[in-house]
């Protein structure tokens, strides 16, 4: 057997770890562990210097084991994987431990014990390391088509931008027709495009493009598979159809908030902002005084959230009624106007100018509907407000679709605390799930408007088309293998628990067997802990691996 | 920024500028000028050797000349590719024939005074402009005496400083005598919403204030932070929460009222004075720091590449995009991604992006 040679780097992080221990000594340390030839510490291990750092230090030393101390391997574990691989090494003999998170930011006002617990880290991970077996990828086919769920303006730009990048996509509508939410707005933007006319430029698009397939009155009810090679059960009027497909968008949009025993809501003198666009796209509003009212139900202590479009859809209405009516009085009672950006400000300075009023009111002391009349306690103005009106207007928040907590079920995808779709990391992987081959857009991912929808949906069909276009993708060995096929007497116990339908049983010549689906397992363990023969082993966590990991840990 | 780098499919430019687009057919010509750095990239590694060494010391405009650099320098220690430039403008050698001391020292014989500007020509399908933002410099809003008083800073500079490899390795120094800032005031709106300079909001203050109020409270527990806002436009996801968490947990005051006037008193500690439109009264604060959320730009090129890329841009200088089609700018083939389009967030950015290359790929896959 050749000679265990393990390299350990120890990543500063700027001063985010060396700042809180003392990463010299843990350096110093590591240096006196069995199999360690090589110690380093790094201002940035992640940085092109310290990445050709560790190149070299592989190449040089003979490294055939790589340590590195830093941050979370949810963003730098493919960076290191991939210095290994560039100096020669197998991906898999790296070991990443975390001394930032897990570590030097939880432990800030605790120089030594910080130091200590890294140190105790960076032994067990040694430990593990030298025991570590190279693998290899798992390469598997991809059926090259899509299916898009939701056909409002998201789904539709998806399925169109998929189509266009020559992917086969179907959508799977629930309602009857294309067009979702935004088929009842009258206006995209203030001075902006009809929305009917552009929801029906979109229909007419899908149904002109041969790679769309549109199916309505259509829910997915089960699905099964893995990025490449999913098979989703749609019941389309009634009759039940599979669909077979490489990747899934998820663009099921939001709700609008069911506005009753809101501020006196009775859809007539007081109405929500989507009603007043239906009635001012039937020229049907009636009156000449209007009130509306922001954050109707949204920044509460149930609902905390902002629902980030209804002030800019207040001011686009405001004008329109301006516009519709010129001698009409409008007042805006607001907390924030969250009129971001450029053409939102823009329209709410138009607005001032067309004599849209604005007061704000705060959190503490919300307006009162009574009879003919709104009551405010502006927060600037001396003294309360009595503004009296034909009709209130109320801006209530899109809400998550009440679809979303079993459609979160079966494509096995989270929600966030405020059950919208909870993407793979917020500020940079925005369209992505965490799972691969599943992505998201627009209102079923967070309120956004059209504009922004679209940008997802473009993005989520940019993001779904990459395994799609390659024809094939590669998955992480790190799976469950029958590593004793004869201890294994197929009692069905691993298959009935596998979350992922991974497992099959099957009839071998020595009788029951399971056996694994390698690219559907996430390698979560499930099984192997529950095998009682231990016929079933974790690649690359192996009972041997993690044994002795934990006799480090207790080691002093 | 490291994936992109060592992605196959990717070249990156550094360094470089584009001189020249042209339409061929359905595709463009680009000329692209690869600018000397006076330094072998093959043969450079970073190791620094060069700039220990070099006698001369300017501003370093990656810590917002809050620290110097040699005239030989690494833009910033992250940067790809990790290579050396020679600052032709700073450096002693071209000033005066004398010198080349980077030259003796560097091991690896990368030093080239020889070397010239490069153009190289690209054809491609389609171009994707993700030029981003510069900030406004808040000089000319007297009134709030950014250049005057010492210790008022930009939001950037305040990244900067409280970066761990920022010029004061993540400590609150004031400029004026290097003591400890704990207490803080953030002013939004420096330039934005505002007629006279940016008449739109830049979106992304209100966030970042409140962040930079947490990350200060974070280095420093004695660390008092004051926001003074109009409208507080957190609108992202998570966001109100986010505000939330400022207030309760790390014990930042959000004051409602446009700052008037920043004056100077004792000890250069600048003096905030405003209406706090709730109590409705005339009130002024004393602190260590006050931390401007300065409007945000174009880039300062982006006039320029606008007219070589012969795209619309807006009275601001921002790429106009289609509302339909929003990556898609008035030429065909050209698409646009980011702030260059006008303010948005990180999210929102990726969103873009990975939108534009969608409609990149269509040109390029030729489907």
């Amino acid at each position: 057997m050749e000679e265990t040679r393990i390299g350990v780097f120890i990543c500063n992080c700027g001063t985010n770890i060396a700042g809180f221990l003392d990463a010299a000594d843990v350096a110093e340390y590591a240096s006196g562990l069995p199999g360690v030839v090589f110690t380093r510490e790094n201002l940035f291990s992640c940085s092109e210097a310290g990445v050709s750092d560790i190149k070299s230090a592989i190449r040089d030393n003979e490294l055939n084991r790589v340590v590195v101390a830093a941050c979370t391997p949810r963003t730098h574990e493919p960076t290191f994987r991939a210095a290994c691989e560039d100096a020669g090494l197998n991906a898999y003999l790296f070991e990443f431990v975390n001394i930032r998170e897990h570590c030097s930011w939880v432990h800030k006002e605790e120089r030594e014990s910080a130091t200590k617990k890294a140190k105790d880290l960076v032994r067990m991970a040694v430990a593990r390391v030298a025991l570590l077996e190279p693998a290899e990828r798992i390469r598997t086919d991809v059926i090259g088509q899509a299916v898009v769920i939701g056909g409002g303006v998201s789904g539709m730009t998806a399925a169109l931008g998929l189509a266009r990048l020559g992917v086969g996509v179907t959508i799977v509508e629930k309602a009857g027709k294309l067009g979702g939410l935004a088929s009842r707005l009258h206006k995209l933007s203030s001075g902006g495009a009809d929305a009917g006319e552009y929801v029906a430029g979109l229909v007419k698009a899908v149904k002109a493009n041969g790679n769309v397939k549109a199916l309505t009155r259509a829910d997915v009810t089960n699905v099964e598979g893995y990025i490449g090679n999913y098979v989703l059960t749609v019941l389309v009027r009634g009759r039940e159809r599979k669909l077979r497909c490489g990747a899934i968008v998820v663009a099921t949009g939001a709700e609008a908030l069911d506005p009753e025993g809101i501020f006196g809501h009775d859809g007539k003198r007081v109405v929500t902002l989507l009603e007043l666009e239906e009635l001012l796209m039937k020229g049907r509003v009636k009156g000449k005084r209007f009130v509306m009212i922001q954050c109707a139900g949204a920044r509460t202590r149930d609902r905390p959230y902002c629902s980030r479009i209804c002030c800019a859809s207040a001011v686009k209405d405001a004008l329109l009624l301006k516009e519709a009516i010129p001698d009409a009085s409008v007042h805006v009672l607001y907390r924030d106007l969250m009129c971001y950006g450029i053409e939102n400000e823009r329209a709410l300075r138009r607005a001032k100018e067309a004599g849209v009023r604005f007061i704000s009111y705060s959190d503490d002391a919300p307006p009162v509907v009574e009879g003919g009349c709104v009551k405010v306690e502006s927060d600037v103005l001396e003294g309360p407000l009595t503004i009296e009106c034909d009709r209130v207007v109320l801006a209530t928040p899109l809400v998550s679709s009440t679809d979303a907590p079993r459609l979160s079920r079966l494509l096995k995808v989270p929600l966030d605390q405020d059950a919208f779709f909870l993407e793979a990391h917020v500020k940079l992987r925005p369209v992505d799930f965490a799972t691969d081959g599943i992505f998201v857009c627009g209102t079923a991912r967070w309120p956004a408007t059209t504009r922004e929808c679209v940008e997802q949906a473009t993005a989520a069909a940019a993001r779904a088309s990459i395994p799609l276009l390659a024809g094939g993708v590669e998955v992480e060995p790190i799976v469950a293998v029958l590593a004793e096929p004869d201890l294994c007497r197929g009692c069905g116990l691993c298959a009935s628990i596998c979350p992922y339908g991974a497992i099959e049983i099957i009839e071998t010549d020595d009788g029951k067997k399971a056996s694994m689906i390698e690219v559907a397992c996430k390698g979560c363990g499930t099984c192997s802990a529950t095998c009682y023969v231990r016929a079933i082993t974790m690649v690359h966590y192996t009972d041997g691996q993690i044994e002795a990991q934990v006799e480090a840990a207790f080691a002093e | 920024m490291l994936d992109a780098g060592r992605h196959p499919l990717i070249e990156m430019a550094a360094y470089s500028e584009v001189e020249k687009v042209s339409r061929r057919g359905r595709a463009f010509r680009v000329t692209v000028r690869r600018k000397a750095r006076y330094v072998n990239e093959d043969l450079c590694n970073a190791c620094g050797d060069c700039s220990s060494k070099c006698p001369t010391k300017v501003a370093d405009a990656f810590n917002m000349g809050l620290s110097e650099r040699r005239a030989i320098y690494l833009y910033f220690d992250q940067g790809i590719p990790a290579v050396m430039t020679i600052d032709k403008d700073a450096c002693r050698y071209f000033a005066t024939g004398k010198c080349r001391v980077c030259e003796k020292i560097c091991k690896k014989g990368a030093i080239d005074f020889e070397q010239k500007d490069r153009r190289t020509t690209l054809d491609v399908s389609a171009i994707v402009v993700a030029t981003g933002l510069s900030v406004l410099d808040p000089t000319p809003l007297t009134h709030y005496g950014y250049g005057r008083i010492e210790n008022i800073i930009t939001g950037l500079e305040y990244e900067r400083l409280i970066n761990a490899t920022g010029p004061t390795g993540g400590h609150l120094y004031r400029r004026s005598d290097g003591r400890l800032a704990h207490r803080v005031a953030y002013v939004q709106c420096a330039g934005s919403r505002d007629l006279n300079y940016c008449d739109y909001c830049s979106s992304v203050c209100c966030m970042y204030s409140i962040k930079d109020a947490m990350l200060g409270r974070e280095h420093d527990p004695e660390s008092v932070s004051h926001i003074f806002h109009t409208d507080l436009r957190n609108v992202g996801k998570w966001f109100q929460r986010y505000q939330q968490r400022g207030e309760e947990e790390y014990g930042i005051k959000f004051v409602r009222g446009r700052v008037a006037e920043i004056t100077e008193g004792p000890d250069q500690n600048p003096i905030v004075w405003y209406e706090d439109t709730r109590s409705r009264k005339v009130e002024s604060l004393t602190v260590d720091l006050v931390v401007l959320a300065v409007a945000a730009l174009p880039s300062p090129d982006a006039a320029s590449l606008s007219g070589i890329l012969n795209v619309d841009v807006d009275e601001h200088g921002f790429v106009v995009t289609d509302e339909g089609a929003p990556c898609d700018t008035s030429a065909r083939g050209i698409f646009a991604c980011g702030f260059c389009r006008g303010p948005c967030d990180i999210p929102e950015s990726v969103a873009q992006a990975s939108a534009a290359a969608e409609r990149a790929a269509e040109l390029a896959l030729d489907t």
